[in-house]
């Protein structure tokens, strides 16, 4: 069995259906790329697999767990799904540490020393090594999303989420949080990324998938479809976003 | 009859005396409402259906009727209904824990959803239960912006103190007419406990700035 698996997933808000009968089967060390117009569906499809919106129809498997088994059985599929937000949403009234370290305290039971000291590891490893003291307000909108994921990673999960995570970012700021994924997807993470770099997908994306309607329309090889794409309004919605 | 200020200095001991019962009904009472506050203003803003309609049934009772006649209630009516009899000071407790629960479940439940929703969404997202999202995150936050509103309420039912006169309980008040009935004095008496008053919620407003000062801003 695939890692994640949708199947024949359906998604609604009310009358409003947003994703229709959707199948997709994601390996682990796959690094998807989801990009679409507005209104396509795409980050509803990336939030139904950690569960922060719910299925309406069909079935949703994330490691071996079905995301309509109940809220202790969600909690599990979250512990093995990061997700970082376009807004970053730190935790305004703790430093970077404390955010890092808030998740493994809780969720993994790790004592404050022990996460702190994993915390203090992760803020390395995305470069704010010096950071760690901060509050949000006092970092960069580059330096909160870094912290944000590293707060992801420090639950230690198999596949990490993003929602598109630089579209809040002057383009100055964008590259060292697009360095910290390039690092990540190197190192074989399993990640969704919804976003409109395309030079990202390109560069570590193993797969594109182009949505419309709430339906996949294009999957393929990001390198064979982004520059000559299948699709006339693929084309059309890449030469806006180039 | 001349009004003669030196002659308060005469009624202090009486007046603080009843001072020192407002102040027990209104902390005594506070702190029972911000418990039934919070209770009540979470099973609004995150109860089922089922909690959301006993929470809003409660605050709305509560707010549609004065609280004198909230204190009556429970001072004579409840005797008769259900033949539990309670003292005046035990009622006037009551009625502030019931009245000032009601408005601080408000606030509590407008403090609460007024927390960006993504913060909610990060912390579910680690893998958090609601519960921990809500103490953890979400609360410590809606406190800093609870403050205001709750100062407000405290001033409020420290006042409406005044009104259990009704059932004789000898608070400040009370206090005021009994000297009064004894020697008339009604411009020395009623500006010493209008003192005693601003002096009783002055304070407060004094100990809610310094916490809002020491809390950070966010």
């Amino acid at each position: 069995m695939s890692f994640i698996e949708f199947k024949n997933t359906s998604k609604s808000f009310g009358p409003l259906q947003v994703l229709t009968e959707v199948d997709l089967s994601i390996e682990q060390g796959e690094v998807v790329v989801l990009i679409g117009p507005s209104g396509s569906g795409k980050s509803t499809l990336l939030r139904c697999i950690n569960g922060l919106e719910m299925i309406t129809g069909g079935d949703l498997i994330v490691d071996g767990l079905s995301v309509t088994a109940g809220k202790k059985t969600l909690r599990e599929i979250r512990k093995e799904a990061g997700m970082v937000f376009q807004q970053f949403n730190l935790f305004p009234q703790m430093t970077a540490l404390q955010n890092v370290a808030l998740g493994p305290r809780k969720v993994r039971g790790l004592s404050r020393t022990e996460a702190e000291t994993q915390a203090q590891e992760l803020l390395d490893k995305v470069g704010l090594s010096d950071k760690g003291g901060h509050y949000p307000s006092e970092l960069s909108g580059g330096q909160q999303q870094r912290v944000a994921i590293a707060r992801a990673l420090a639950v230690k999960p198999k596949v990490m989420l993003f929602d598109e995570p630089t579209s809040a970012l002057d383009p100055e700021l964008k590259q060292e949080v697009l360095n910290v994924m390039l690092q990540l997807a190197k190192e074989g993470m399993t990640m969704v990324v919804v976003t409109h770099e395309m030079s990202f997908a390109k560069q570590v994306g193993t797969r594109l998938i182009f949505m419309e309607h709430g339906k996949i329309a294009v999957d393929d090889d990001p390198r064979r479809v982004i520059d000559t794409p299948p699709n006339p309004r693929m084309k059309d919605f890449l030469s806006h976003v180039e | 009859m001349q009004v003669d200020w030196s002659i308060m200095i005469d009624f202090i001991p009486q007046l603080l005396a009843g001072a020192k019962v407002t102040i027990y009904i209104t902390v005594l009472g506070l702190i029972g409402g911000i418990i039934l506050g919070v209770i009540a203003g979470l099973m609004r803003a995150y109860g089922g259906k089922i909690l959301n309609a006993i929470a809003f049934t409660y605050i709305e009772l509560i707010r549609g009727t004065p609280i004198v006649v909230q204190v009556m209630f429970l001072y004579f009516a409840l005797p008769v209904l259900a033949d539990i009899r309670i003292d005046p000071m035990s009622a006037a407790v009551l009625a502030i824990v019931v009245n000032a629960g009601a408005y601080i479940a408000e606030i509590v439940r407008g403090a609460f959803l007024s927390i960006h929703k993504g913060l909610t969404e990060a912390g579910l997202a680690i893998g958090m239960p609601h519960w921990q999202v809500l103490l953890y995150i979400v609360g410590p936050l809606a406190f800093r912006r609870l403050i205001p509103p709750l100062g407000n309420q405290f001033i409020v039912s420290l006042k409406d103190t005044s009104l259990f006169i009704v059932i004789g309980v000898g608070e400040l008040t009370r206090t005021g007419q009994e000297i009064m009935a004894a020697n008339f004095r009604a411009v020395e008496i009623w500006t010493a406990v209008a003192i005693c008053y601003l002096i009783m919620t002055g304070t407060m407003t004094i100990a809610l700035r310094a916490i809002e000062k020491r809390m950070r801003i966010l």
